[in-house]
């Protein structure tokens, strides 16, 4: 395994099939709160996962480092992490260096892995924005040092993911050390990528985190859309098509979630067409517009960012999403039952519709959601 | 000087099965069939015989067969029978063979060489007949990025798009033009194309003002000879078309003899009675690219900027850098024309050594225009050699938007692919202009059996695109992973962008 693009994907098959457990779980006032419950809820889906991929991304886990970026980097040998910290200590001013606490679990073949805070060089930076400058220099680390793999790259943030059950996983990271006030959780039933640690899920950039269950049918041309603007698609995975398009449309686009929620898994044209023109005239234009964009096939999907936690399925709704809150609380889950162990009593409980976003916001009173009609 | 050529065909006629009708005889329009009183008995001319099959199927007994004949020169697979054929019959006539309709050697379909994906266990196939499957396809410009604005909860589109053509299916009738064709094969289509929710190309010889009650789902073609263009022609269609090429006939126009032009098409296309219609090899206003886009904003000013403008080329060697140049210039649509592109008349050594398979053409226009990052500025039309709805789905895998069939929509109406079109003569009524046989196509009957065929068409797309695990179309445009290549070297699946199967 030399190349850490093909890793993820190690027969070069078009795309990773997977299928998943996620779950999510955000105090809305921002309060934080423990590993506990996240793990047992994603535990509790055990049997939707097979032992090959566990992940958590947990927010507002580093308040010492508030303006820092964190960066979680795996290596796959010595010569990878020399490499990357010569690469980051030309880029970067690197603020703090160590590795990342870890003890025995039961996961598989575990790689090094090294947490860093660092400050963009400020020579460097020129016009770009420190994210876009981060963002640049986590895809060189990715492509050119071999076999370092930057997994988390967000400030106020962490990934943490590998391979094994997400449980176990959460005890390798010891996560019972980290409070958050959202944290992002993913079990994995990986057909044909086993053992790639940085395969598993949350799949990050920045402070983006996306959890994923599904396979999109139109990964190719999602991809190829996407390649347009400048991503580089190396990881195979329709999960990662899934980040870059909320990245393209949410961060770079600025388009709000309603509005990406109908490009992502657009109304029908049969619903499109009975609607008053003026918002026709709107689903319309974005469906000629954003087409390639369209995710069609089976997927339900968590993606977070600081202040927010989105929930969405694919329109015809191919793969489980159930929701509840709890005072301020607000819960996503592949199973109705995960939600359950760790809140048996909700205020509200409900199963979102195919291609309608459930959208929690920090400091919002309300969970938004059906924000379609 | 006696002919040395042989008859291509045999007529035989079952006596037993034969009862005189005569059916044959005023059916077949090239006189191979002829009645004698005397001996009350049917012979046959069979050197006049083109194997069109219109009096095979009109006989009520079926009495005639028709076989090719089988006297033959030495095999040899180098000098073929067509070979020896065509150097005799130019040793004879000292012309140029003319023929009709696509490219009919082997070894230019890619179709047969591409299999499609379906879903199996880890994502779920889809029914169409029991849930929703969109084919609906949007043709123009579309912007890199809209622009929203949220107001009191409802986003209002700040954006303005370029406009656009709606299809309900991906297929629209390629152009056929009026003069090559009479004005019931020119209904035929206008109508089909209407009540399915596509559109018809009027072609190179413009629109008869009684067809412009369908001009909605007409794109009126303007070519280099300007037949029958003139400002209302222009304001009626609902696209209009610059046609470069074609791919029967890279680089050469369109000639029609003026046996055709009658009275009708003579005040369609603005000329006289009995004169030749021929169009100039070029446009002889575009020498260059800035020339083409000239044309394409003359076109645009003079419809007040209200439809989309598209450009036909014949897919050739360097046609992704000429499409680029196209899209820069201002085009909305690029129609592409492979080289078993059709034609009613074309020198048969143009039409089948001219030009590229049109899969080569949308795979290398397609990946241009998304290396240059403009492929949204413009939709792609594939054209020339779609036989089946499975060409079409593997014609927007690759990166087509929709396709334009032609030669596929003349066989809905009859058209046996006999290759004669360009003796004006032909038996089933389609390229013909003379209204004894014009007539033979009933535009109520012709233009059911065009939506019959667009209907079962779609259905058979929707079928695959479900069994994909897609519900809308464009999840399938350029979604080359649901492509595999059958027995195709390297460099040809490097070409297409697609794996081996396997692989």
């Amino acid at each position: 395994m030399d190349n850490i693009a093909r890793m993820n994907c190690r027969y070069n098959d078009d795309k990773d099939f997977a299928g998943c457990s996620i779950f999510g779980m955000m105090n809305l006032q921002g309060k934080r709160f423990s590993s506990k419950d996240p793990v047992r809820a994603i535990s509790n889906m055990h049997e939707r996962g097979n032992g090959l991929g566990g992940g958590f991304a947990v927010y507002g886990i580093y308040p010492e480092h508030l303006d820092d970026y964190a960066l979680h980097i795996m290596y796959l040998d010595r010569e990878a992490k020399k490499k990357t910290d010569k690469l980051l200590k030309e880029s970067f001013e690197v603020v703090q260096d160590e590795e990342l606490p870890t003890k025995e679990a039961n996961v598989r073949d575990p790689p090094q892995v090294w947490r860093y805070f660092v400050q963009p060089n400020a020579k460097k930076l020129s016009t770009k924005t420190a994210d876009d400058y981060l963002l640049e220099q986590v895809m060189r680390i990715n492509t050119e040092t071999g076999k370092a793999f930057v997994f988390s790259s967000g400030k106020n943030m962490g990934v943490f993911k590998g391979v094994g059950f997400p449980e176990d996983v959460a005890e390798f990271f010891c996560l019972e050390e980290y409070e958050g006030y959202m944290w992002v959780c993913h079990g994995r039933f990986p057909t044909n990528t086993p053992g790639w640690w940085g395969g598993a899920h949350p799949f990050n950039i920045l402070d983006w985190t996306v959890v994923h269950n599904g396979e999109l049918s139109s990964y190719g041309i999602n991809r190829r859309y996407l390649e347009m603007f400048g991503y580089k698609c190396t990881m195979q995975t329709d999960t990662e098509v899934l980040a870059y398009a909320f990245d393209l449309l949410m961060r770079r686009q600025k388009l709000p979630i309603n509005i990406v929620a109908q490009i992502v898994a657009a109304p029908l044209w049969e619903e499109i067409d009975s609607l008053e023109p003026e918002k026709a005239r709107v689903l319309k234009a974005l469906r000629q517009t954003y087409g390639s964009l369209l995710m069609n096939g089976p997927f339900s999907v968590v993606v977070a960012h600081h202040g927010e936690m989105i929930g969405l399925t694919d329109r015809i709704k191919l793969r489980p999403l159930s929701a509840g809150t709890r005072g301020d609380f607000l819960y996503l889950s592949s199973e109705e039952s995960a939600i359950r162990l760790v809140s048996p009593t909700l205020d509200r409980s409900w199963n979102p519709r195919g291609g309608e976003p459930v959208v929690g916001r920090l400091k919002a009173t309300k969970v938004l959601e059906v924000l379609a009609k | 000087m006696r002919s040395y050529l042989t008859p291509e065909y045999m007529v035989h006629r079952d006596e037993e099965r034969c009862i005189r009708c005569k059916v044959c005889v005023n059916q077949c329009t090239y006189e191979t069939h002829y009645y004698d009183a005397e001996d009350d008995k049917i012979y046959s001319k069979d050197v006049n015989c083109t194997n069109c099959q219109r009096c095979v199927v009109f006989c009520p007994t079926n009495a005639i067969t028709i076989t090719k004949n089988p006297n033959a020169y030495k095999e040899n697979d180098n000098w073929t029978q067509e070979a020896i054929i065509a150097v005799k019959k130019q040793a004879e006539t000292g012309g140029v063979i003319l023929t009709g309709m696509g490219c009919d050697k082997p070894n230019f379909t890619f179709w047969d060489r591409l299999v499609l994906n379906a879903s199996q266990v880890t994502n779920p196939s889809i029914d169409p007949l029991r849930e929703p499957m969109e084919t609906r396809t949007y043709l123009g410009s579309k912007p890199d990025h809209l622009e929203l604005e949220n107001s009191e909860g409802d986003s209002v589109l700040l954006t303005e798009l370029a406009p656009q053509l709606c299809l309900e299916t991906p297929i629209m009738f390629s152009a056929i033009s009026y003069g090559a064709t009479s004005l019931n094969v020119h209904e035929s289509l206008a109508r089909a194309a209407t009540e399915f929710g596509t559109y018809f190309n009027t072609g190179e010889g413009g629109l008869d003002p009684r067809l412009y009650k369908y001009g909605n789902h007409t794109i009126v073609q303007v070519a280099s000879g300007r037949f029958g263009v003139h400002p209302k022609y222009l304001d009626v269609g609902a696209a209009i078309e610059i046609k470069i090429g074609q791919g029967a006939k890279p680089g050469i126009g369109g000639h029609l003899p003026g046996e055709k032009v009658t009275e009708d098409i003579s005040r369609t296309r603005m000329i006289p009675v009995g004169t030749d219609a021929l169009s100039p090899a070029p446009q002889h206003d575009i020498y260059s690219i800035e020339d083409l886009r000239q044309l394409i904003y003359a076109l645009k000013e003079a419809t007040n900027y209200s439809k989309p403008v598209s450009v036909k080329i014949a897919a050739v060697h360097n046609s992704a850098a000429i499409a680029s140049g196209m899209v820069r210039a201002g085009a909305d649509i690029i129609a592409l024309d492979g080289v078993r592109g059709s034609t009613g008349a074309a020198p048969r050594v143009i039409r089948d050594n001219v030009g590229i398979p049109i899969e080569m053409a949308i795979a290398s226009v397609d990946q241009r225009l998304r290396d240059e990052g403009i492929r949204n500025k413009a939709s792609i039309v594939a054209a020339g050699g779609i036989r089946s709805s499975a060409d079409i789905v593997k014609a927007i895998a690759l990166g087509a938007d929709a396709v334009y069939i032609a030669t596929s929509a003349l066989v809905a109406m009859g058209c046996t692919v006999c290759q004669k079109c360009y003796t004006g003569k032909c038996p089933w009524g389609i390229t013909t202009t003379d209204p004894w046989i014009a007539k033979r196509i009933n535009p109520n009957i012709a233009s059911r059996r065009l939506v019959n065929l667009l209907n079962a068409w779609s259905l058979e797309i929707k079928e695959m695109m479900g069994g994909m695990g897609i519900n809308a179309v464009e999840s399938l445009r350029g979604n080359r992973l649901h492509l595999r290549a059958v027995g195709l070297t390297d460099t040809e699946c490097r070409i297409l962008g697609v794996k081996m199967a396997g692989d």
